[in-house]
């Protein structure tokens, strides 16, 4: 359902605003989402300023900053800092995008960080991602097959391979879908682009056999239909995929093994 | 530790802190302009209905719809169903999965924004 405003209990209010750091020349101010589980207020935005002659160069950097050295309190999700968990994931500057690979040279002026868009916040900054993962889950995200096993592995053409450059490498860190409107409105039935695009990898995988299966469970109205190529997914991708046009190759197959 | 709000999570913002795409803003208006275009069609109707009907009727109607505001209407009107038309042939090219990609998306964007504008105003010039 489309709700455009936040319910009472997520409205925000502005929050603390934490000390400039003393003798600095260089500093920067950022805006970030804060909400308490333990103390029962609503969310609030606090207000953090930092050295940043004394700051690395990322997002993530400026936040491991400010929870070492001014508010130990700060929450956030971070493993591998390059890239590749996808742990990081958060609204940043307005997009959805990995605290961690995103320069804060990218970003003009203030520095203004929620957590993943539409979304239950567990703390600050991370959201609760087990209907995400869930979603992922039930589109079989493995390789199904009914011929026999091979005595050793199962081969596939470097041409066939090639199919699936620009979607294993997708980490699941959920940028895509929490930008999604159609994600927003319908999530709980919608799959979402990642969903979606880890269905498509496995669609097309030469050596996978529930080809057929696979596009049945998409045929309905909700889980594969309503996307409407809004393509926040595609532009918002911090690895640069194209969960867009999955999606479409997933349609345009749905009508090809019509006719 | 134990989950200890769980049912009291809030939900976190996304209209309003998700900075505004240009694919965003043209899909959406896509929707837009395809409902607004429903108030034209039933003043035509009306128009329509209102010269079968009698002199008298037709005379409102009429009045109403080559009004000042009646001009406006369908002024607005073209211009919404040339962005629709444009719009809706941008997704019959999506539909084969093609021009998909960040920059070819946003190239189609451009030419259904600027492109119903110009044709607006050709429009315009053509039936004054």
């Amino acid at each position: 359902m489309v709700q455009l405003t936040l319910p009472k209990n997520s409205k925000i209010r502005t929050g603390k605003t934490w000390p400039k750091p003393e003798g600095a020349t260089n500093v920067r101010k950022f805006s970030i989402y804060r909400w308490n589980p333990d103390d029962g207020d609503n969310p609030r935005v606090d207000t953090y300023f930092i050295d940043m002659d004394k700051c690395g160069p990322m997002v993530l950097d400026a936040l491991i900053k400010i929870k070492n050295e001014i508010d130990p309190t700060l929450t956030f999700r971070r493993s591998c800092r390059e890239g590749i968990c996808g742990s990081c994931a958060m609204n940043i500057d307005g997009i959805n995008t990995l605290a961690c690979i995103y320069g804060l040279d990218e970003i003009e002026g203030e520095v203004k960080i929620y957590p993943l868009p539409h979304m239950p916040v567990v703390k600050d900054l991370i959201p609760d991602l087990t209907h995400f993962y869930a979603q992922h889950a039930s589109i079989m995200p493995w390789l199904e097959t009914k011929t026999n096993r091979p005595a050793k592995e199962w081969k596939q053409s470097i041409e066939d391979r090639k199919k699936l450059d620009g979607l294993y490498e997708c980490v699941m860190c959920a940028s895509c879908s929490t930008a999604c409107p159609s994600y927003w409105w319908n999530g709980d039935r919608y799959l979402g682009p990642a969903a979606l695009l880890h269905a498509y990898r496995w669609i097309i995988d030469s050596r996978d056999e529930a080809t057929g299966e696979r596009l049945d469970q998409l045929e309905d109205p909700f889980k594969l239909y309503r996307c409407h190529t809004i393509m926040n997914c595609t532009k918002t991708c911090p690895k640069g995929l194209n969960p867009a046009k999955a999606i479409a190759e997933i349609k345009k197959m749905m009508v090809e093994r019509r006719i | 530790m134990a989950d200890v709000n769980r049912g009291n999570r809030p939900l976190s913002p996304h209209l309003q802190v998700y900075r505004p795409q240009l694919t965003s803003i043209t899909s959406i208006l896509t929707r837009i302009t395809g409902n607004a275009l429903i108030v034209a069609a039933l003043m035509i109707v009306w128009w329509l209905i209102a010269a079968a009907t009698g002199p008298e009727a037709f005379a409102v109607a009429d009045g109403f719809v080559t009004s000042w505001f009646g001009d406006l209407v369908m002024l607005l009107s073209v211009w919404a169903l040339w962005y629709h038309t444009l719009a809706g042939v941008r997704h019959l090219i999506w539909d084969n999965a093609k021009m998909l990609e960040i920059d070819n998306a946003e190239t189609l964007g451009w030419i259904v924004v600027i492109g119903s504008f110009v044709l607006t105003v050709l429009t315009v010039v053509v039936v004054w």
